[in-house]
């Protein structure tokens, strides 16, 4: 383990380590590291950034040379949050890049005292105007709070006195998921920009940009219920496409069919919702928990479940609107105790008591 | 001698027994080394940890079958030191996190983004990455599993996560959109039975169909839990015969009585006795989900629908309970006292009834 770790850091030279076994012809070329999908085709300017204009265009603005305000970025996962950051940064900074960026993330250690020293010694440094190759850039540093809303309140609080101190030298830049857990005398400090999650024509282009690139082939129904089960996150959307494509083999060329799209995406295909209510209607417990048993062997997410549940339940128009309001309240109390770690059996033999009693008539 | 379990473990995935679909699919996603973070979720028992012990061979060669145990020291940041169990190759590391309690961000921040720093050990590997497993993700913190977002994308061209976890339900939409979820599910009766013959026959034994059923039957599509009772089956009686009986491990009989004797009498007195025997199962390591499970399940026997609707309820609601709090015991006695009430009412109303 010790000499597991002990390997030298990244980019230092090639550690010596015992010959494993070698399989010959199967070589990859070194320094061109396979990376995932959605890390190759990562937005590397601003201007490739889909959709998001209203960021993208204060964010060009400073590119051309206008001061940056403190940027508060927000919205679900995988719509280009960090990416639209650290591409601005990128491109603002060129080799400088390492000199006036902080990045701070959720794995590194963020209570109140880094927040005081690291942050405050970063920003205490005067930045010049001017790059090594002469090339004008804006005379401050930026530091990146990426993933914020889990920095705790006490670690924001400090934060406000150095953000306030230092407006000369530095713009901060937060990031998260869920803007309500950010203290709010931050939040007054920031510009807002919510990213929304992305619009399916842009993904649509994104993906078959992406598969023109990549030689893969997919049915136009397969893209559509692979957008319909991303749900605007395009990080999601990007590594389904792949991950259809590799399961397939190299040697496959038929296309990505929809049924491949729902495996991949966890979706819970929709026999076993349709199987939930009915064998509900029937009014037998013990067939209910048979089912239930049955549906947990399978591996699928209780979670997934309550998702779908609730737009069928939603949609159907044979249940009352008053057992719909009970049903959704089930609903929506199961899903908070699974998220806190309840068991999934009795969270859902819980719901489908409420099923059954509503569904009798 | 190693119990039929590990004996019969497959070790490559052309080797794997039931969803050779799936194992086929992911001996392709392996070939081209871009594939992304994986996400291994499935009920007990399913074989999630074989199908990566063999995803890990296919990747790496017998190189990864040479393990080590090791205990990592990882010192917190109020300065508690705690050591932590790893078990590694040159190729890969796995750790539970959950070990660490509620320290389990320290260990996502020290060891795995440490080990996703450095690079690859072997250079004459086939494989620019290592690769680190963490399993029971289920049980890793909010916190943790932030800590893990950033790492995830920052080093994935020298290092991939192995998440292993039963549901992807406790797993924040964050590290979902990061992987790619590869479900397993539990292998049907007719799979199990017959890698239960196969055991046999290796074993030089012959398994009688019926005897198979009813291993089956009683191990709930666990296949671990099938061979472990078709092995003693063994040991009680060779050659194995059609009329013998499965033991079924003892907890379950003991979680049976349990259940029985609180239908059995409600009073303050019962209680206490329940009280013994709840902690006698907790100090056992029994899961608290598991025996919730397992007093629900005869604790309806009895009831009308409407009753056991709340029943039902009431088990959901005292098992929530268990993850706010510390201590589970309180909750799993609260839930037997609030069932010992309903069912004293229930009871005493239907006598009524009656005349
Ligand atoms: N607006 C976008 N334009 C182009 N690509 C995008 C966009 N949004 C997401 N992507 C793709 O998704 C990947 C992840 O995006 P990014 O890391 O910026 O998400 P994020 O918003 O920071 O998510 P999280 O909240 O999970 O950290 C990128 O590598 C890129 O491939
Ligand atoms: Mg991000």
């Amino acid at each position: 383990m010790q000499s597991f770790l002990k390997t030298g850091k990244l980019g230092s030279g090639s550690g010596a380590g015992p010959s494993g076994d070698k399989q010959s012809g199967k070589g990859q070329k070194r320094g061109n590291r396979p990376t995932p999908w959605v890390e190759k085709y990562r937005p590397k300017t601003v201007d490739d950034v889909v959709e998001q204009g209203d960021v993208v265009e204060v964010l060009r603005q400073c590119l051309s040379g206008a001061d940056l305000p403190n940027l508060l970025l927000y919205g679900p996962p995988g719509t280009g949050k960090t990416s639209t950051i650290l591409a601005a940064a990128r491109q603002l900074f060129g080799d400088m890049y390492r000199d006036r960026i902080l990045e701070l993330n959720a794995s590194d250690e963020r209570g109140i005292q880094i927040i005081r020293d690291k942050v405050k010694s970063f920003a205490q440094l005067s930045a010049s105007g001017i790059r090594p190759d002469g090339k004008p850039c804006p005379a401050f540093k930026i530091v990146i709070l990426d993933e914020a809303d889990s920095m705790t309140h006490a670690a924001q609080a400090a934060l406000r006195r150095t953000m306030e101190k230092q407006t000369r030298t530095t713009r901060f830049c937060l990031v998260c998921n869920y803007v309500s857990r950010i203290i709010q005398p931050l939040t007054s400090r920031c510009t807002k920009f919510r990213f929304k999650p992305l619009g399916e024509v842009k993904i649509i282009e994104r993906l078959q940009f992406i598969s023109s690139q990549e030689n893969v082939n997919i049915e136009q129904d397969a893209l559509q219920s692979l957008i319909a089960a991303a749900g605007g996150d395009l990080r999601r959307a990007i590594t389904c496409l792949q991950s259809c494509a590799r399961l397939k083999g190299k040697d496959d060329t038929s296309a990505i069919t929809p049924d491949d799209v729902v495996e991949v995406m966890g979706v819970i295909p929709s026999r076993w919702i349709d199987g939930l209510m009915s064998v509900s209607e029937e009014f037998d417990y013990y067939k209910v928990t048979e089912y239930l048993d049955q549906f947990i062997m399978e591996g699928y997410s209780a979670g997934q479940l309550l998702e779908q549940l609730h737009l069928k339940i939603v949609m159907c128009d044979t249940i009352s609107d008053k057992h719909k309001a009970t049903i959704c309240e089930k609903l929506a109390v199961c899903a908070y105790r699974l998220q806190e770690g309840a068991s999934e059996y009795l969270q859902m033999a819980d719901l489908c008591c409420t099923l059954m009693l509503c569904l009798r008539q | 001698m190693s119990l039929w379990v590990d004996k019969y473990r497959p070790k490559s995935l052309s080797l794997l027994d039931y969803h050779k679909d799936q194992a086929n699919q992911l001996k392709n996603l392996v070939k081209q080394g871009d594939f992304p973070h994986l996400l291994v979720y499935g009920p007990s028992g399913a074989g999630k940890k074989t199908r990566v012990t063999c995803l890990l061979r296919e990747l790496y060669g017998p190189g990864v079958e040479k393990l080590r145990m090791e205990s990592v020291p990882i010192t917190t940041p109020s300065g508690k030191k705690l050591d932590i169990k790893t078990i590694s190759s040159n190729y890969h590391i796995e750790v539970n996190p959950s070990d660490a309690g509620i320290y389990d961000r320290c260990v996502v921040m020290e060891l795995v983004k440490n080990s996703a720093q450095t690079h690859q050990l072997d250079p004459t590997g086939q494989r620019d990455f290592k690769v680190v497993v963490l399993t029971e993700v289920d049980s890793l913190s909010v916190d943790a599993q932030h800590a893990l977002r950033r790492t995830m994308e920052k080093y994935v061209s020298t290092c991939r996560l192995i998440l292993i976890s039963n549901s992807t339900s406790r797993v924040i939409p964050a590290i979902r959109s990061r992987c790619l979820g590869v479900r397993v599910a539990a292998p049907t009766q007719d799979q199990i039975i017959s890698i239960l013959q196969m055991a046999c026959k290796k074993e030089g034994l012959s398994l009688p169909l019926d005897l198979a059923k009813k291993i089956v039957d009683k191990s709930e599509r666990n296949l671990r839990l099938a061979l472990l009772m078709c092995e003693s089956c063994k040991v009680q009686e060779t050659p194995l015969k059609e009329k013998q009986e499965p033991i079924l491990p003892q907890w379950q009989v003991f979680l049976k009585d349990t259940a029985r004797s609180i239908m059995h009498e409600q009073s303050p007195k019962q209680l206490m006795e329940v009280r013994g025997r709840l902690y006698e199962l907790l100090s056992h390591n029994i899961p608290i989900q598991i025996i919730f499970k397992g007093l629900l399940k005869e604790l309806v026997s009895n009831c009308d629908m409407k009753l056991k609707a709340v029943v039902v309820e009431e088990a959901a609601f005292f098992e929530h309970r268990v993850h706010q709090g510390s201590k589970g015991i309180f909750h799993l006695e609260a839930f037997v006292a609030k069932f010992m009430c309903i069912y004293k009412k229930f009871m005493e109303d239907s006598v009524i009834d009656m005349f």
